[in-house]
């Protein structure tokens, strides 16, 4: 296992800012003896409508002045039902329900439910779809932390890194159209492969995406990670021990910024992760800044583990050569008699799975990311399909994260969970 | 086993004893719940409730499923050994109807807390719910306004206070 690091280290004496010197104007809002006045318990609604809780949530607070006193998050406004949904759906009409979950990382899930599929059928795919799936799952985790990174930026008061970040966001839906044809909505994946492969020239327009992107990373770096402003909005805010964010089921880079070592790729390898080279950076205080630090290094890694699966990304075919599993090619399939009685029957039909049930974790941008699906002999429809979903799990943390801070610091903590609401209410 | 996956089957009501074990004893050391979800098979077969677990000390998962007959949907809660369990305990039961006995907060978590037509990961529940699209628009119509405020809302408010009647500014000349 490599060695796990983190590079940036900033002072934390408060008197101090990062460089020894003390600090100019440091945002310590603590620190003034507050004067005594009568004050009432209130009871305000943050939300479902409202840009600061990064989708459709409400947050119901009970306030002393403006400490919170405790928050009940509400959630299920947008509940669609999708695993009901699933039931009534072949294995492959399931993909596009995936990515309309996560629609902020939406390679990572249509990749994740057909890995879990193809778990339970025993099907291996090719070396090729491997690397070529490794790919599109790194891409979406820079992807998903990027809008991340720039609504959390613009939560604090910062709005430039909001501007670069989404700059290259675009980037990414322009690969991401070049690969699958839709900007959010993907469905990149099918059960024994992909949609399609790679078209041509795409390695090339990821390379240069590679090769710029660290720049602009680095700009948005030196606006944030010393800024005094930014890091009087986060430290210490929304600070969690590691025994605790365990206890919580908190995953991803907000457990990892408490100090727990846990990352699927490493732990529970799949995809042959444990051949790539990459480190996972591993927070101290388990706050809303270490959260920021951890994301930051995870794109750089990222980075890392895509120009690597470049480098060894195989010929040959992306799909499982096994009529039964993957369709025939459309010349195929109106020339050859019995390409078309398997089209025929996979489109009608679909695949059928053995009895049993599978649960298959990765790590996705927001954490741990699990899809279980069990399934009745020869069936072609899940009997269920369940979705671990990390942002809900993290979501649930936050009566305990915002007690005691101020509403302003609500919003920060709230947007460091990184939590996209598609998913929660699924 | 089964694969790479580690399944054990458990009788309902020793879960908590269980349980309780694998979280303290120090071979086992499974701190993390990781998701807490019910499965319905239909046509009758037991509900069961399935546990995935990680040991982040020993580095290794674990799955429990356990088998609840229809007529008694109830297991303990772990929602006091796991903090985890809490929201995803409520999902069971919001979705599935499973009882989890010492729950702290057992409501309705993703569907509204007053959803009258069941719990929909039942197989018996149909694709496009219970009501027709008539019957739910005027039940929605009929709605008490005061009933979209949750019950810890309410309370927080104190008991209703009457409105003062609004007076119309007399027209002036």
């Amino acid at each position: 296992m490599a060695e796990r690091t983190i590079e940036v280290s900033v002072g934390r004496n408060p008197e101090m800012g990062v460089d020894g010197f003390p600090a100019a104007s440091p945002m310590r809002p603590f620190d003034v003896p507050e004067p005594r006045l009568d004050t009432e318990e209130m009871l305000i609604n943050i939300g479902p409508q409202h840009p600061a809780t990064h989708g459709v949530l409400r947050l119901i607070c009970e306030l002393d002045g403006e400490t919170v006193m405790s928050v009940t998050p509400d959630i299920g406004y947008l509940h669609s039902s999708f695993e009901k949904l699933g039931e009534y759906r072949t294995w492959n009409q399931i993909v596009p329900l995936t990515d309309r979950m996560d629609y902020l990382a939406p390679l990572i899930y249509n990749c994740a439910y057909v890995m879990a599929v193809e778990k339970l059928m025993g099907i291996e795919v090719t070396e090729r779809c491997k690397v070529v799936r490794v790919i599109c799952m790194e891409l979406d985790r820079i992807f998903g932390h990027l809008l991340w990174l720039g609504t959390t930026a613009i939560d604090v008061g910062a709005f430039t890194p909001f501007l670069y970040a989404f700059q290259q966001r675009e980037r990414i839906y322009t690969l991401h159209e070049a690969l699958t044809g839709a900007r959010i909505t993907t469905s990149a994946t099918r059960v024994g492969g992909m949609m399609a492969d790679l078209p041509e020239g795409w390695v090339n327009e990821l390379l240069d995406f590679l090769n710029t992107f660290p720049d602009t990373l680095h700009e948005i770096d030196s606006l944030l990670t010393r800024n005094q402003i930014h890091i009087g909005r986060t430290q210490g805010v929304g600070a969690i021990g590691a025994a605790d964010a365990i206890n919580y089921g908190l995953t991803g880079p907000n457990l990892r910024a408490a100090g727990v070592d846990y990352d699927v790729r490493k732990d529970r390898p799949y995809y042959d992760y444990e051949t790539y080279d990459f480190d996972v950076p591993i927070g101290e205080h388990g706050d809303c800044y270490d959260r920021y630090l951890c994301r930051m290094e995870e794109m750089r890694q990222s980075v890392q583990i895509l120009h690597q699966a470049i480098a060894r990304l195989p010929g040959g075919p992306i799909n499982v050569q096994d009529p039964n599993i993957s369709l025939p090619s459309k010349t195929e399939c109106m020339s050859d008699m019995e390409s078309m009685i398997h089209h025929f029957k996979l489109i009608t039909d679909g695949i059928p799975a053995p009895e049993g049930d599978c649960y298959m974790a990765i790590e996705g941008s927001k954490g741990e990311l699990g899809m279980y699906v069990v399934a009745e002999e020869g069936s072609t429809k899940p009997v269920r399909w369940r979705i671990r979903p990390p942002s809900f799990v993290n979501l649930s943390t936050i009566a305990k994260l915002a007690e005691g801070h101020l509403v302003s610091d609500l919003i920060m903590i709230n947007a460091s969970l990184d939590i996209v609401l598609g998913e929660i209410d699924r | 086993m089964a694969g790479d996956q580690t399944v054990v089957w458990i009788a309902p009501e020793k879960s908590l004893e269980i349980l309780t074990w694998l979280k303290d004893d120090p071979a086992q050391q499974y701190d993390m719940m990781s998701d807490v979800t019910g499965v319905d098979y239909g046509s009758g077969r037991p509900i069961e409730v399935v546990y995935q677990m990680f040991s982040t000390v020993h580095k290794r998962a674990l799955r429990l499923r356990c088998r609840l007959p229809l007529e008694a949907l109830e297991i303990d809660s772990v929602a006091g050994l796991w903090h985890s369990a809490n929201w995803l305990e409520r999902e069971v039961y919001d979705l599935f109807g499973v009882t989890f006995k010492g729950h702290p907060d057992l409501r309705r978590i993703l569907m509204p807390f007053d959803y009258a037509e069941g719990h929909p990961l039942r197989k018996d529940f149909p694709l496009r719910g219970r009501f027709s699209r008539a019957e739910q628009t005027r039940r929605a119509l009929a709605q008490d306004v005061e009933r979209f405020y949750g019950s810890q809302e309410l309370a927080h408010g104190g008991p209703p206070q009457q409105v003062p009647a609004r007076t119309e500014p007399e027209a002036e000349g």
